[in-house]
């Protein structure tokens, strides 16, 4: 049959910004999307709003637009393009819905655009309830009971006639977003509410809930011949109830028969072919664990992110063979890259896969942990071994959570059995823990089973660990040493167990030792030609191999977190392409599935392993590294980069003893003063009369902080001996016995971000970013302007200069990011870290110049003025917002501060900052109106500035609402002001207004402290819950009423930035 | 646990893992089966007579046993090789776990090994003859080498008659229907009886010695002739049968062996292959049609189509024969299981077309 040849150019869109429910498996599919058509011959015109993807790299499409994706935009984009064609399945449920609404306006027809691969009607099928109840029906395939509600009403009525408990799933949402379970007409409500709002077709569903049911996923394609196959079934060890984002994730199947598992596949490939998906599908199905009745219970018509998960568990590239299946080509005519042999087979595993989510459990310590039909997770950790137990625990190792292992838990251990109990009855992110501490207690595996609902199949594993413990514990030997590690036991895990390095060694075992084995679909029946590989023990080792060329060593940044994002795998990905170029060997050291690094055809040699000093060591003896890169995967790798050098391995660029310098605040304290920067006071405190000596002699406010930290976790500003007290009691429980730092605050100063390059020699600053907010915003939650747009030339050089001396004084080598304040007409010094910066991607598409490239460039020992850099590129205004996960984190403030929250960024480029600032708010999901009601409400001491804000949005045409405090100020400062009663002066009062849809916007600038209880917090909840734009910060306000003066959004204009790269 | 359990290979090469089994030795050709379920179904597939079968897949036993999954009443492999085995099955219709099945067969189950590492072995160099040894004390390298010498004397299996040793000794109808079957057993799985039940046919389950009198005498409206273990080249009898159903223009299917069998009867040759295709996931491309079918396979030999049967499909992963048809007779043959127990279900359409054809 072939490709298609009556297309040439191909629309894809992409996913945006990094959120809970879409993380970075949608840079991984739409790269593959991307690369595929670009290989095929086809033009590629790409939209995606987030500027840390690699997707969005000029090499990756032919024509890149860093652009919101919102219909609008969309189809600005498309008249300016005229593509042939769309290919919606690629950018998860955004790139989606975007399709589905441009065909309902009619938008693609207009443009004759035609759409490729799964149709329209076939999306629509999958994703509109109703649609798919009825196709399932006339399929005969059962699904839970459950009717649609568009009102609360109508919900109440679905849920008697169906019993409770029920599920509600609001269309169109991710990650389950605003569902839950509803077990009376009282939970019913409170969810439905919530759900028909964040709907965007306020269109809930609910389901009879089949909680404790298991719970199985298929991975199936499909081409335009009507071949089907099954690329992978996944099992959840969680039971229904738990959203399979939330979920710990078992490939293959373990525990369905021949007959049961072909059942399901079967039903799987029906569903694919009654939908008429061409490419990629995910199929989920809830069976009853007593009766083996089976229901389906949803389908993702898209590559999603449990299709990331299944190309890393199989090595088979889903999102690559589906591309090809939408231009036509046929599962038979493809071939699988890895064997040679036909993409039309299913893959044979013969290893075990286990997935587990990573939660922002640490960063929000308020926030509810009980998990539900709801995502909190940002992202998650895949392992694989030849055991259950030793991918579990491999997993678990991966997470970064300071846990050896499943048996590393202590506290958990030590709990009351009541709590034990309760804990196994209520999923939280620690259940796991909680399991092996139930073993522990006493607790058997059929009680364990009753509580948890988890298949008995994986507790008996788990099981199966705490056995060999214990008899670890009484008396190793090496033939039961052997089993802990064929278990997954790490050594240092070991050894916390009592057991003596010499009793590890692999001497007392004839052939067996630790070996990588290769990921290669087919089970060893077919030679592979990808390396792709995993620890384990065994025979032979598949990855030994002779030596070619120099080789060096990637190591990257784990699961997506807050505060380590997406842009550190832009990092690593570009680290390994820059070496390649070079004609080195690279070799990756990675576990996030979702990401392109993970991709096997990304670097020469892949090897999926935890993150911990001892697999990653493991690996760079196994391959013989000449180096090893750690400064793209964000603070996973640069701790790193001690043990990997007390090793014997040559760290690559900056040299640990400068990192180390920098880590030291009074080492570096010194550093800065001999060279005359000037940076905050600060001091070191370790007990509470230090901390308040300290704060005193600085003056406060201060900001404190544990000496180490990632994203500024348990970060404060204090402005009294009271608050101080308060924090130091809670930080110690976060950072144990790491002292306290104390820093003088910079109240109102404007911060700045500097990315620079350094090869010891020479330094290029690639990029200076004005924050929006002022300092004491985290700088990964501030929004960010390059160029600098209100900053003097003399400070410019100022900041320049001291780049320069920082990064000559203390050796960089490589990347640094130095972050700067400007404080009373005086430039001070942040913070300063020797690596990739979280704004590496945005500065390089801002300014044209590949930063993570040179980086790597110039670790690898080529110099700046050889390289013929270009000039920075800075004819448009580049403005990056973060976003935030309120409004699936239930409970959280929505204000910003010295904690990093946002789970990810978008960047927008306009001919103005207010155009490119109007745009990145759009991007980044905020709906500015253009007209309407106003609600400030501010702290005293924005009162003044309130008043500029006010005027200006009077001036606008919109009408003022205050509460008293602000309100009186503003009126006697001559504004006409509507006053509204506070939350606690009782009804009506704003809350009342806000539902009632009186409130198109919400300024409010809270008060401090630590509780999350005051009249500010409620409203700004219910902003974020009825989804009511809000600001929390004065300086965004005047930059976002500023952008509504001198923007219309209908004038807003697209750019291409492939264009401005070949100018 | 546990008994020391060597793997010994013709080639030399040797590998000790562990046992739950008591102390034995026994031999077979050892194969190696991709296949992530369906356990228990290649266990009791007399196909593996006379071979030791090691399945790929690393936790096997997870859902137990179930007397519903037997394919016919023996476990027929001389030996079971896995990386490990589950012990605590977990599966609403498990009855008994995997050991205790495999013990009460009297299987030598050998556990603890590195099956990727014999896998690939057995992938470069073919599959070969092998001997279990399950001791109490570890061998000494003497008894070893002693070893490795026997099993590169002792006959090949595939050089028995391995038919003999599985099919039944007497005919036997076991169903009535509106289309009568005779069912030449070389070795048959219970599920190609069941799709044929299904389907409301008659069957009668004949020896593969029957002679064509015996076969006229049921009155057939149709022939399967069914899978087995071995080569088909040694399978004299039934070949010769088949002819005569041929020359009878008697409808006729063929499935694994008997689709090797059916071909040799045409004038066809068959060969050995490296290590055969065993395992859930081999796609098979209709040549008429340009479909795929993923299909469930377990063979060591292949047809080379040199007769007037036109080859139907192929294999997609080396372009083997896995189906045949005559241009003008009712005879069609599939290389792979339609039956599917274990692997996919794509297939069982066939039989529908043997059930029109007769």
């Amino acid at each position: 049959m072939g490709k298609r040849t009556d297309i040439k150019k191909i629309l894809l869109i992409g996913s945006g910004p990094i959120v809970i429910g879409q993380a970075a498996e949608f840079d991984y599919s739409g790269s593959q999307a991307c690369r595929t058509l670009k290989s095929e011959g086809y033009e590629v015109v790409l939209i995606n709003s987030n500027p840390a993807t690699i997707q969005t790299d000029p090499s990756f499409a032919d024509r890149v637009y860093i652009e919101p994706t919102t219909p609008e935009i969309v189809e600005k984009i498309i008249e300016k393009e005229k593509p042939d064609a769309l290919l919606a399945t690629m950018g998860g449920q955004t790139g989606l819905n975007v399709a589905v609404a441009l065909h309902e306006r009619g938008v693609l027809e207009k443009h004759g655009v035609k759409i490729i691969g799964t149709p329209i009607e076939a999306i629509t099928q999958g994703e509109d309830r109703e649609l798919f109840a009825s196709l399932m029906k006339k399929i005969g395939e059962p699904i839970p009971k459950s009717a649609i509600a568009t009102t609360l009403y109508d919900a109440q009525q679905a849920a008697e006639t169906i019993g409770y408990p029920v599920v509600i799933r609001p269309a169109y949402t991710l990650g389950g977003t605003g569902g839950g379970i509803a077990n009376n007409p009282i939970e019913l409500q409170q969810i439905v509410e919530q759900g028909l709002l964040q709907s965007p077709e306020h269109q809930v569903l609910i389901e009879k809930c089949l909680t404790g049911w298991y719970e199985f996923e298929y991975e199936v394609m499909r081409d335009n011949a009507d071949n089907c196959i099954t690329i992978c079934s996944m099992e959840n060890v969680d039971p229904m109830g738990i959203h399979t984002g939330e979920s710990v994730v078992v490939a293959p199947a373990q525990t369905l028969s021949d007959a049961q598992h072909q059942q399901l596949r079967s039903a799987a490939l029906k569903i694919i072919r009654a939908l008429g998906v061409v490419g990629g599908c995910n199929i989920q199905f809830a069976v009853n664990p007593k009766t083996w009745e089976y229901a389906v219970i949803e389908v993702n018509p898209r590559v999603s992110r449990s299709s990331a998960l299944a190309s890393k568990a199989t090595g088979y590239p889903i999102a690559k063979i589906a591309t090809k299946l939408s231009i036509g080509w046929r599962l038979d005519e493809i071939k699988n890259d890895i064997t040679q042999t036909s993409a039309a087979f299913e893959p044979a595993l013969d290893y075990v896969v286990v997935k587990i989510p990573r939660w922002p459990f640490d960063k929000f310590r308020y926030l509810d942990k009980r998990l539900g039909t709801q995502m909190k997770s940002t992202g998650e950790v895949m392992a694989i071994g030849r055991t259950f137990e030793e991918a579990l625990q491999k997993a678990i190792r991966s997470l970064e959570v300071k846990r050896e292992g499943i048996t590393d838990a202590k506290k958990e251990s030590s709990s009351t059995l009541k709590k034990i109990k309760e804990r196994l009855k209520i999923a939280t992110h620690k259940r796991l823990f909680y399991i092996y501490a139930a073993f522990r207690n006493g607790l058997d595996v059929d009680e364990i089973a009753e509580l948890t609902g988890i298949n008995r199949f994986f507790l008996q594993k788990i099981k199966h660990i705490y056995d060999v413990e214990q008899q670890l514990m009484y008396k190793p030997t090496p033939s039961m040493v052997k089993d802990a590690l064929k278990l997954g036991f790490s050594r240092e895990q070991l050894k916390s167990l009592g057991v003596s390095e010499e009793m590890m060694q692999w001497q007392h075992h004839a052939k067996e030792r630790k070996v990588y084995k290769m990921v290669d679909t087919c089970a060893g029946e077919f030679t592979a030609h990808t390396p792709y590989f995993y620890s384990t023990t065994g025979i032979s080792n598949d990855a030994s191999c002779q030596k070619q060329k120099k080789k060096i060593a990637v190591i990257g940044g784990g699961p997506i977190r807050i505060g380590q994002g997406i842009e550190f795998d832009y990092c690593c990905v570009h680290g390994v392409l820059a070496a390649r170029e070079m004609g080195f060997e690279t070799v990756m050291i990675n576990n996030n599935p979702e990401t392109v690094s993970t991709d096997y055809d990304v670097s020469d040699r892949l090897f999926f392993e935890p993150l911990t000093g001892e697999d990653v060591i493991d690996v760079l003896k196994n391959e013989g590294v000449d180096g090893v890169i750690v400064q793209f995967g964000g603070q996973t790798s640069i701790n790193l980069a001690k043990t990997v050098e007390n090793a014997g391995f040559k760290v690559l660029g900056t040299p640990t003893k400068s990192i180390d310098l920098v880590e030291d605040r009074d080492k570096c304290a010194r550093l800065l003063s001999n060279l005359g920067i000037r940076q905050a006071e600060f001091g070191i405190a370790h007990c509470l009369v230090e901390a308040q000596e300290v704060a005193n002699k600085i003056g406060y406010p201060v900001l404190v902080r544990p000496s180490y930290v990632l994203g500024g976790r348990a970060m404060q500003i204090v402005h009294n001996d009271e608050e101080l007290r308060d924090y130091i009691h809670e930080a110690t429980k976060v950072a144990g016995e790491h002292p306290i730092l104390i820093d003088k605050f910079l109240e109102n100063a404007v911060e700045l971000d500097v990315d620079a390059v350094c090869d010891g020699e020479d330094v290029l600053i690639a990029g200076i970013m004005e924050h929006i907010e002022e300092a004491g915003v985290h700088s990964g939650d501030s929004a960010c302007v390059l160029p600098t747009q209100h900053i003097s030339e003399e400070h410019i050089r100022v900041i320049k200069e001291w780049t320069k001396k920082i990064a000559l004084e203390i050796g960089v080598v490589g990347l640094l990011n130095v972050q700067f304040a400007i404080h009373d007409s005086q430039v001070y010094v942040l913070e300063i870290n020797p690596r990739a910066s979280r704004t590496v991607p945005f500065v390089s598409k801002s300014t044209g110049i590949p930063l993570a490239k040179i980086g790597t460039m110039v670790m690898l020992g080529k110099k700046l003025k050889d390289l013929n850099i270009r000039q920075a590129r800075l004819d448009y205004v580049s403005v990056k917002v973060p976003v935030f996960p309120f409004s699936k984190l239930g409970g959280v403030d929505p204000v910003l501060g010295p904690e990093m929250k946002s789970t990810g960024e978008v960047m927008a480029m306009g001919k103005t900052f207010a155009e490119a600032f109007y745009k990145a708010l759009i991007a980044a999901g905020m709906r500015l109106p253009t007209k309407g009601n106003v609600f400030i409400s501010v702290k005293k001491s924005d009162r003044k500035q309130s008043v500029v804000i006010a005027k200006k949005f009077k001036e606008l045409g919109f009408n003022i609402y205050a509460t008293p405090g602000t309100g009186a100020y503003l009126r006697e400062h001559g504004l006409d002001v509507e006053i509204v009663n506070k939350v606690s002066a009782g009804t009506p009062n704003i809350l009342d207004l806000m539902k009632k849809n009186k409130i198109d916007l919400i300024i409010n600038t809270p008060t401090t402290g630590l509780r999350p209880t005051t009249d500010g917090y409620l409203i700004r909840r219910k902003a974020v819950e009825l989804n009511i734009p809000y600001i929390t910060v004065l300086t965004t306000a005047n930059v976002c009423v500023d952008a509504l003066k001198q923007v219309k959004r209908s004038d807003l204009d697209v750019v291409c930035l492939s264009d401005l790269e070949h100018s | 646990m546990k008994n020391y359990a060597y793997l010994i290979l013709e080639d030399g090469l040797y590998i000790c893992g562990r046992s739950r089994t008591k102390p034995t030795q026994t031999f077979g050709e050892l194969v190696f089966n991709t296949s992530m379920t369906g356990y228990q179904e290649a266990l009791t597939d007399p196909s593996y007579k006379g071979q030791i079968l090691m399945l790929t897949y690393p936790l096997i036993g997870n859902y137990g046993t179930n007397n519903n999954w037997q394919e016919s009443e023996k476990v027929h492999v001389e030996g079971f090789v896995v990386s490990s085995l589950t012990t605590h099955p977990s599966n609403s219709e498990c009855s008994a776990d995997l050991a205790a099945f495999l013990d009460s067969h009297n299987t030598p189950l050998v556990e603890d090994i590195d099956t990727r590492y014999l896998t690939t072995h057995i992938r470069e160099k073919g599959v070969m003859d092998c001997t279990i040894k399950i001791t109490e004390q570890p061998l000494t390298q003497q008894e070893i080498a002693e070893l490795v010498e026997k099993t590169k004397e002792q006959r090949s299996p595939s050089e028995r008659d391995l038919i003999s040793e599985v099919a039944i000794k007497r005919d036997i109808t076991i169903a009535t229907g509106n289309k009568h079957v005779v069912l030449i057993d070389c070795g048959y799985k219970k599920s190609i009886v069941d799709e044929l039940k299904k389907r409301g046919c008659g069957i009668t389950i004949v020896r593969p010695d029957a002679t064509i009198d015996d076969v006229l005498t049921y009155k057939p409206d149709g022939v399967l002739v069914s899978n087995g273990p071995g080569d088909p080249a040694r399978a004299k009898t039934v070949i010769s049968l088949v002819k005569d159903c041929v020359d009878h223009h008697i409808p006729l299917f063929g499935i694994c062996l008997g689709h090797q069998i059916i071909n040799l009867a045409m004038g066809s040759k068959t060969y050995k292959m490296k290590f055969g295709h065993r395992g859930a996931n081999q796609p098979v491309l209709d040549l008429q049609t340009k479909t795929i079918a993923i299909t469930s396979q377990n063979h060591g030999f292949a047809v080379e189509c040199t007769n007037e049967m036109e080859v139907t499909h192929i294999n997609l992963n080396d372009k083997t024969v896995e189906g045949t048809r005559h241009p003008e007779l009712p005879i069609f043959t599939t290389q792979y299981h339609p039956e599917a127990h274990p692997g996919p279900w794509d297939s069982r359409t066939l039989f529908d077309g043997f059930v029109e054809m007769m």
